[in-house]
């Protein structure tokens, strides 16, 4: 008897986990499982520096200023109008009528708090530069706002599109900010309506949207859960328990489209790789790298559009200008060009007084193996690159301290279509920057502080050429992103890494 | 016995002192956090501002001074990255670690004692000789491979249970698999030796010239006394396994406070770091103080010592 009643218990517990079965599925209950790796603990959009938190900040708030993905366009979202008054004043009119997800009005009154928050330096806001070229914000009116700049700033407008999303001011008030973490209310197409702290996100559409340029969501639910481990999220995705993830490894790429009910996309993105040497000479002054000739050696060592091909496949470029060729002001026409070319690269290190080669460490966070391409290449003109693979932060903390004499990285511009967001960082003299350049400095300043696009376009090129003739950082082929999600899912990957679920739609 | 429980206390506080003073040097040493805090593509200027934002500019001993003496008054400080104290992201997610702790164990018991039983009353033969076999795999196998296994099999293949995440009990049963797994080759040998001590002894000779039956013998004498150094493993084993917990649960994506700790230390989180470490020490110090105290209590000699 008491044999009969365990077969039954264990019977009874399997027909349990059975029914358990995939979790509500995807399409027939119009929600769409997302699953990311790198988990937000702070889903404020202020108080993390994630890619992934920028994604879920333009999925729930709205910026003033909307730029269309395709044709990078500026368009009225928050604002419908604005105006630069001077070089230092731009001067915002705003939408009427518009709700946050609590039902509250959207009025100047916020706009000005927002603006005034985060660009103050007490804020403890998590990217200060993205924030802190803003002088202050006024308020002129009920539906109009004047932002004045500390400096000229040319690429304002593309940061008010994509990294100023407006709090409610009377919610954030009363609730303070963490309980404003914990229960965050935005005026984007989808409303949070569960969180749970760096483990899921649950949205809703917002029934209240107004008639924004990123338009009525066409899926009713979102669902975001954080699974750390590549393997466990690529296995969510072949069970049907995801709907969509991103970034999976490119060797998965031809098997996730082998899956008859999967489809894998690749697209370009902002992001270039790239690898700086150091011609200031501050790992030391003996260096070689502080060489002319040993600089164009590299630059002729390393077959970059091979590594482009090859290595990071799915149509990566080898930009000529050591910027994304879509910024403005990346001019690839100012760049000098340097073909894969082992036997003059030789011939440049001998003329350097280096027949022999010489040792060098190469500093990098990048995929292993397209740091150990660049090593081969280096390795077959004589230069012994010793790797340092680190931690991105690691690596990044070498760098700015001045130690990293070759260091292969990447850059994603924050996606900002402008190269006053990639140039700066390199080459006007801050802690990334490896060439201390005088004359390269002055050039880049002056592409910087002016909005006259012709002057700007003028400096920006000349820049280009100095970087490229001096063989300062050399550009490394584009990054390309990869997505794998579910066939019954009609989505768009677009170039600046913003996955935008408020326009997919069910097939 | 009053002495050697305060000799124990004692003892426990120099270790709890220790790690906290390990916890954060090695923090410190692991990476710059204002540098972590303001991401891969922050400015010189950026970085400045927040190292001075978040008293990251105070010599070291300062710092350690300051949190020493917060954390001795049970305040563990506010984490960097999530808007919340750490004392209550840790209370938060305990409840999971703890749960997945405790299947973990209890599926390790349940299969190590009736396994090291059979072990010891087939003791030489083929069937000890596999069950030491079955266990050292156990020992050898990584968890987070064993845990994909389970995954593809059970989650993916047959589709009976969830991958990953939490929710429901089936959302434990990998997971807990898994931890099981690498308490079970301990238990186990010492459920072996245990049994093998008792079968040896005078009393179950005496028991067996009483004529007792064989079930009678092993599970009503022999286990009971074996039982008794397994049990205190057990408290010790719950304590490993909660430090253990980190890769289970970032493979299976349980967000309880080992994910906590792996993300953290991504993140450079020191706050959140040391005061994981200290937890779980603090934790593991009075399971292992238990254990020394319920031996002790059982057998005198170890009082002495």
């Amino acid at each position: 008897m008491r044999r009969v009643n365990f077969a039954a218990a264990i019977a009874l517990a399997f027909a349990l986990v059975a029914q358990a079965g995939p979790a509500s599925a995807q399409k027939s209950s119009d929600t769409l499982r997302i699953v990311f790796r790198d988990a937000v603990p702070n889903v404020d959009p202020y108080y993390n520096s994630q890619r992934t938190g920028l994604i879920l900040a333009h999925t729930a708030w709205d910026t003033l200023v909307y730029r269309d993905p395709e044709t990078f366009d500026l368009k009225p979202l928050l604002a419908t109008e604005w105006k630069l008054v001077d070089d230092t004043t731009l001067d915002f009119t705003l939408r009427q009528g518009v709700k946050f997800h609590d039902g509250s009005p959207f009025s100047a009154d916020d706009v000005v708090y927002t603006i005034n928050l985060v660009s103050s330096p007490d804020s403890k806001v998590s990217t200060p530069s993205n924030y802190n070229w803003i002088e202050k914000a006024e308020k002129t009116g009920d539906y109009s706002v004047r932002v004045k700049l500390k400096r000229p700033t040319p690429a304002a407008l593309e940061f008010f599109a994509l990294v100023v999303h407006i709090y409610p001011k009377a919610y954030r008030e009363k609730v303070g900010p963490e309980g404003y973490a914990k229960a965050p209310v935005g005026a984007g197409p989808y409303k949070i309506t569960k969180l749970e702290s760096s483990a899921s996100v649950e949205f809703e559409r917002f029934d209240g949207y107004y008639d924004s340029p990123k338009g009525k969501p066409a899926i009713k639910k979102l669902v975001v859960r954080f699974v750390t481990d590549a393997a466990t999220e690529l296995t969510e995705l072949l069970s049907q328990r995801a709907d969509w993830i991103w970034n999976l490894n490119p060797d998965q790429f031809d098997n996730v489209n082998k899956v008859p009910f999967l489809q894998a996309v690749r697209q370009e993105s902002m992001r270039i790789g790239y690898l700086s040497m150091d011609a200031a000479g501050r790992t030391g002054p003996e260096n070689p790298l502080t060489n002319l000739k040993v600089r164009q050696a590299i630059w002729h060592a390393i077959d970059r559009q091979a590594i482009a091909d090859k290595l990071v496949t799915g149509g990566s470029r080898v930009p000529l200008a050591p910027c994304f060729p879509t910024q403005f002001g990346c001019d690839g026409e100012a760049a000098v060009k340097y073909d894969y070319n082992p036997a003059k690269a030789k011939a440049l290190l001998a003329e350097a007084g280096f027949p022999n080669g010489f040792e060098v460490e190469l500093v990098t966070y990048v995929l292993p193996q397209w740091a150990a391409s660049a090593q081969s290449y280096l390795q077959a003109v004589g230069i012994k690159a010793k790797i340092s693979q680190l931690q991105v932060a690691a690596a990044i903390q070498r760098a700015q301290k001045g130690e990293n004499p070759l260091y292969f990285a990447s850059w994603g511009s924050y996606s900002v279509n402008d190269v006053s967001a990639i140039l700066p960082n390199y080459f006007a003299g801050g802690n990334e920057d490896y060439s201390r350049d005088p004359e390269l400095i002055k050039l880049v300043q002056e592409g910087g502080s002016t909005n006259d696009p012709a002057a700007r376009k003028k400096a920006y090129a000349k820049a280009i050429k100095r970087v490229t003739e001096q063989a300062y950082w050399m550009p490394m082929p584009t990054y390309v992103t990869t997505y794998g999600f579910s066939k019954t899912l009609s989505f768009k990957p677009y170039p600046d890494e913003l996955p935008r679920f408020f326009l997919a739609k069910w097939n | 016995m009053v002495r050697f429980i305060l000799r124990r206390a004692a003892l426990g506080l120099l270790v709890a002192l220790t790690v906290m003073t390990l916890a954060f040097m090695l923090t410190r040493l692991s990476g710059d956090l204002a540098i972590s805090i303001a991401g891969p593509g922050a400015t010189q200027e950026d970085i400045e501002i927040i190292r001075k934002a978040y008293g990251l500019d105070q010599p070291l001993y300062i710092q350690f001074a300051s949190w020493i003496s917060r954390a001795l008054v049970g305040d563990l400080g506010n984490s960097y990255f999530f808007k919340d104290s750490v004392s209550n992201l840790i209370a938060a997610r305990m409840p999971i670690t703890m749960t997945l702790g405790l299947v973990g164990l209890g599926l390790a018991l349940l299969v190590s004692i009736p396994l090291g039983t059979l072990a010891a009353m087939r003791e030489g033969t083929w069937v000890d000789r596999a069950v030491t076999v079955v266990t050292m795999i156990g020992q050898a196998t990584p968890s987070f491979w064993f845990g994909l296994i389970l995954m593809i099999t059970f989650g993916l293949t047959l589709g009976w249970l969830p991958i990953s995440g939490t929710g429901s009990w089936q959302h434990f049963v990998m997971p807990g698999i898994v931890l099981a797994m690498t308490a079970t080759p301990a238990l186990t040998r010492l459920t072996r030796s245990g049994m093998i001590e008792a079968i040896a002894s005078d009393y179950i000779r005496t028991a067996r010239a009483k004529g007792l039956t064989r079930r009678s013998i092993i599970f009503k004498h022999a286990l009971r006394n074996a039982a008794i150094p397994v049990v205190s493993i057990a408290a010790v084993q719950l304590g490993f396994m909660l430090g253990g917990s980190i890769v289970v649960e970032t493979v299976f994506a349980l967000h309880g406070v080992g994910f906590l700790a792996w993300e953290s230390i991504a993140k450079n989180d020191f706050p959140v770091v040391q005061a994981v470490v200290l937890v779980l020490a603090t934790i593991y110090i009075c399971l292992t103080m238990l254990s020394d105290i319920l031996n002790a209590l059982l057998d005198p000699r170890i009082r002495s010592t």
